[in-house]
Parts: structure tokens; sequence; C-alpha cells
């Protein structure tokens, strides 16, 4: 028996665009104060499932439950728990960075005392104290960024959703968000779920759901997913994919692919097959390379093809 | 058996002292966010109000000669200025309410509106801060414009200036609910604009604000009848025989056959309160559609 409550359950949800398939069939259940990355190129239906979860569209079919408040009868009680961090800016550039957290702050009844202490300790936490005079268009990515989840975190909500939120960051201004996330997790149990189509990212998830073309593919911690890969990854470039995969099938008795024109497997001890590889066909090849499993090993043996490929539909964020 | 979610979950995180936001208090400030935004960009002052302003003067020198208003044995009673004056400034009101709500096109997608959608607040409060920033700017456009009244022969006092205010701010909120309704709906601002050419700015030359509704006769033709239909049907027609009456309570209202004040009052409320719902219909009904 599950007696543990879920941040965010999912059951059946389906999602459509006129006839196109956004979300197919999704179940999914997110634990209270773990951080949660969704996973998936453009066009895999992750924007979608965020928007849907930030009440800003309607289901169609299936049932979700938000910090325990159903969608779409509960949204009021929805929003009041929880904070958003959208893609694109959510900040008005033409006022200070004072103006959009108190303006932020109306639209949740926060004012007063509580607006000033709770201002001051987020621009503090997040080093915006001395910027807050200044106007928002004359600050970094980095620095808005800082802004946009001030703002998302003003009203203190248990959930923080976040689409694609290392969008446009430097490297050092990825860290920063990063760890501020982790605290929220470690010192204050907040739920984070993000979306995100960088694999390096997604790996510092406390858990990760794959999707592809609508589906979710897999689902579990980072190192799981990756052990369950079976070994290392062998990707070989060679004249004859189709021809160099049979015999190389045959030969070694591996299950190999061929993944957008380069013959794929993988094995326990990387480094013994390869050289056994080239020493067999090395007339044959024009590079081998040898990886230990990777969140795109991943998405390729649950989906068949590679991370960035023609596969996922552009246009069905 | 797995536990309904909403009987197992607890509140956590500082939900106990979660505040509920006030509506109306929500709604002075997206407004007060309207105006703020507004004094930061110098360019929308010139926009709403130079071209107006442009075509009032150059219209009153090329019609002077050329326009004729008569009534009765008193021959000529107004200028083309005089007569074109009030509707100069529903221009400015219109014009206001296009430049407020078009930026909510993009706003809405990517912009600060992404906030006030996910927030605990009824449509209604955003689509009244919205609108009611839009018009507060159109009055204090058109009151700008008003001081050049004083070139023209109009009696001004303090009654006078006080039922003006009314109804620019009235016709000012109908016509961002109309604005507001257009731009929520669509996609680009270019498809704005082509409204703004075959809808908005027909519905004001349409108003008696450039030419008189013409009078039917038993040789009127076809276009002319129809023109006779749509100008008296057109709301906007009342606001500005309102405003006409309000400037000018001499012989050039009476010349201009224009309906009752009272009839004109009415109009332009019923049709600024429908445009508002349509505004918070509009807005409200779009979290069904996709992204």
């Amino acid at each position: 028996m599950n007696t543990t409550p879920s941040a965010i359950d999912i059951r059946d949800l389906t999602h459509r665009y006129g006839r196109r398939v956004a979300l197919a069939d999704l179940t999914l259940q997110i634990e209270p104060g773990e951080m949660f990355a969704i996973l998936g190129p453009n066009g895999c239906g992750k924007t979608t499932l965020f928007r849907l979860l930030s009440t800003l569209m309607r289901l169609q079919s299936g049932s979700v439950y938000v910090l325990g408040k159903q969608l779409p009868q509960q949204s009021d009680e929805v929003r009041r728990r929880i904070g958003v961090v959208f893609q694109s800016p959510s900040l008005d550039r033409k006022l200070t960075v004072g103006e959009n957290l108190r303006f932020q702050a109306a639209l949740y009844g926060i004012r007063g005392r509580a607006l000033v202490q709770r201002q001051q300790e987020l621009l503090d936490h997040l080093g915006l104290a001395d910027r807050i005079h200044e106007r928002t268009e004359h600050l970094s990515g980095g620095l808005r960024r800082r802004v946009e989840l001030a703002k998302g975190m003003l009203h203190r909500p248990s959930l923080l959703l976040l689409d694609e939120p290392s969008t446009g960051l430097d490297p050092g201004a990825r860290t920063d968000l990063w760890r501020y996330l982790e605290w929220l997790r470690d010192e204050h149990q907040v739920t984070v779920v993000l979306t995100t189509h960088l694999l390096d990212e997604a790996e510092r998830a406390d858990r990760i759901a794959i999707f592809s073309q609508g589906r979710l593919v897999a689902l579990d911690h980072p190192e799981a997913l990756k052990a369950s890969i079976g070994g290392d990854s062998i990707t070989i470039r060679g004249q004859d994919s189709a021809t160099l995969r049979q015999a190389i099938a045959d030969r070694f008795q591996v299950a190999a692919k061929v993944i957008d024109g380069h013959v794929r497997f993988e094995h326990p001890d990387g480094a013994q097959i390869l050289a056994r590889v080239m020493e067999a066909f090395s007339d044959r090849i024009q590079s081998i390379t040898l990886g230990r499993p990777s969140l795109e090993d991943v998405f390729i043996d649950k989906t068949g093809h590679r991370f960035w490929s023609h596969g996922e539909d552009d246009a069905a964020t | 058996m797995m536990q309904r979610p909403e009987d197992t979950i607890p509140d956590r995180g500082g939900s106990n002292d979660r505040t509920t936001a006030c509506p109306w208090r929500a709604s002075i400030t997206l407004a007060w966010r309207e105006i703020l935004r507004f004094l930061r960009q110098g360019s929308r002052v010139v926009g709403a109000i130079g071209q107006p302003v442009i075509f009032w003067i150059f219209f009153s020198a090329g019609f002077d000669r050329n326009f004729r208003l008569e009534a009765g044995s008193e021959g000529q009673v107004a200028s083309f200025a005089e007569y074109y004056f009030p509707g100069t400034l529903v221009l400015i009101l219109l014009f206001t309410a296009i430049f407020s709500t078009i930026s909510l096109i993009e706003d809405r997608r990517e912009g600060f509106l992404q906030s006030v959608l996910v927030a605990p607040l009824p449509r209604w409060s955003m689509v009244l801060g919205k609108v009611a920033g839009g018009a507060v700017l159109a009055v204090i456009q058109g009151g700008l414009f008003l001081l050049l009244a004083l070139t023209l022969p109009v009696e001004f006092s303090f009654w006078k200036l006080v039922q003006i205010a009314a109804l620019m701010l009235l016709a000012s909120l109908g016509l961002t609910s109309l604005g507001f309704t257009i731009a929520w709906r669509m996609e680009s601002t270019q498809g704005f604009h082509a409204i703004m050419t075959v809808f908005l700015m027909p519905l004001w030359l349409l108003s008696g604000a450039f030419f008189p509704v013409p009078a039917l006769a038993a040789d009127s033709t076809w276009l002319q009848i129809g023109l006779y239909g749509i100008m008296q049907v057109n709301p906007l027609t009342y606001t500005v025989a309102g405003m006409h009456q309000l400037l000018y309570d001499g012989p050039l209202s009476s010349a201009l056959d224009l309906p009752p004040m009272v009839f004109c009052w009415w109009v332009t409320i019923v049709a600024t309160v429908l445009m508002f719902f349509a505004a918070c219909w509009t807005a409200t009904g779009s979290s069904r559609a996709g992204p």
C-alpha cells in the first residue's frame, strides 16, 4: 500500500492540439521535496505538461492533483501554493527590480511588513540587494533570472515549477541557479520541478522523467537510468553502416543498432570489445568511440533515435 | 489501496501565513503599472496624441472653405475645426486604447502578464486593471488636447468639464475593453494593425467624427442608406454626438440634428459595460486554448 502523498499526481493525462497528440496517456507521481527534471528534446511535450501543471491550460482528459488539489476544479488553491518561473521573461523591463517584486506581491495579497521582509530576504539571498532600484532592462540575463526566481518564491510556495530555467544563462549563472534550487530543496523542503532539454543539467536532479514525442519513455534516478543501459556504449562510423552492423552483431553476439548512420551497441567491457572490433573491421571503420553510459544513451535505448533528431516535432512544444 | 492525494497531502512551507489577494487592490496595482510604463516610454505619448492633433490642424485648414454646416436662417454655424474637434478627441481616446492594449499580444506570451495568469486572481481583476490603466491614460491625453479648445468659441464651466471627463472615461473604458478583446485573440501585432485598419478606424470614421450622419432623402442611394444605418447603430456615434453637445450647446448642436443627450449617455454606458464583459469573457475562455 502506497501511503506517501505526492506533490504532483498525474493519472492517464492526454492532451491534443487538434489531431496531434502532445501528451499521451501520462501517469506520473512526483514526491514532496524532490528535485525532479522533465527531460526531452523540443516538441516532446514537456512544455505542454508545464503549462498544464501551472494552470495556464485546461486539462482535456485524465486527472492531475497538485499538492493535493485537483485541477482544474481547485485551480485557485493550486495557484496559491505553486511558484512558476517561465522560460520567456515575465519581468516588466520598464520597471525596477523592486517594482517588479511589489507588483508580483500585490497579485498574492502580500503587503506591508510581510512584503518588506520577504523582499529583503530574497534579494539578500539572491545577491540582488544593491539592484533593487535598477530597471530590469539594464540587468544581465543571469541577474534577470534571479529576479524571476525571487518573483516565483515571493509567496513562499511549496512547489516551484520552472520551464527551461537555464536557457540563455552562461555556465556561471547556471551554477548559481542550481545552487539556489538545491538550497530551496534542502533548507525549505520545496519540491522543485523543472523542464530541460539539457542532458547534463538533468543529471543534477533527484529523479528524471524522459519524454519523447509526448510519451514518458523512462523514469528513475539518473544513476539508475544509466545503469539500466548494461555497460559502456560503443559508437562506430563506417562506410556501410547496415552491413557493418550485421557483421558486428554476428561476430560478437551484441545487439547493435544503426542510429543516424552510426553503428551503436552496449557492452559490459567496452575497452576490450573496442580492441576486438578494431582488429576485425579496421578497414571498414572511419572512427570509433567508447563512452560511459550517458542519459543520451538511455534516450537512444528507449526511443531508438538520438536526442536531437528530426523525430521530434518542434511545433509540439 | 492508493490514497486519494487530496486526503493525504499536508500544507507545507509557509502555507499557514498565506494571504488572499484582494482582486480590487490587484486591479489598482495593474492599472498603476500601465501608467508607470507609459510615463517611461515617451514615444507612446507622441504616438497617441501627435497624429490626431496633426490631423485636426491640417484637416481644419484644408476643409475650412469647403465645409458647410447651416442651421435655418443662421447660415454657417461652425468651422470645420469646431466640428472636427470632438471627433479628434475621440480619436485620441481610440489611439490610446489601441496603444495600451497592443502590448497584450506579447505580454501574455512572453512578458509580465504570464505571472498574472498563474496568480490566484479572478480574470476580471486582471482585465479591469489593464482596461482602467489604459482608460486613465486616455483621459489624461484627452484632457491635454482639450486645452486646444481654448482656441475655439467654447464656453467651459466646471459642470461641463466634469461631464466631458466622465464621457471620456466611459468611452475610454469601452474602447480599451474593445482593444483588449481583439488583442487577446491575436497572434501578432501585425494582425492587430490589420484589424485596426479595417475595423477600428472605420468604426471611428463612421461615428460622425469626420462628417455628420447623412440625412436620408427620397433620392438617397443604397450606399448612403447603408452608411446611415451603420452610423445609427455604431455606439461611437453617440459618444461623438454627446461630446458635440457637451462642447457646443448652441446652434452647432442643433444644426447636426443629434440624438438626445441622455440617449448618448445610455448608449455609451451600455456599450462600455458590454465591451468590458466581452473582454472578461475572452480572457477567461482563453485558458482552454492551445499554447
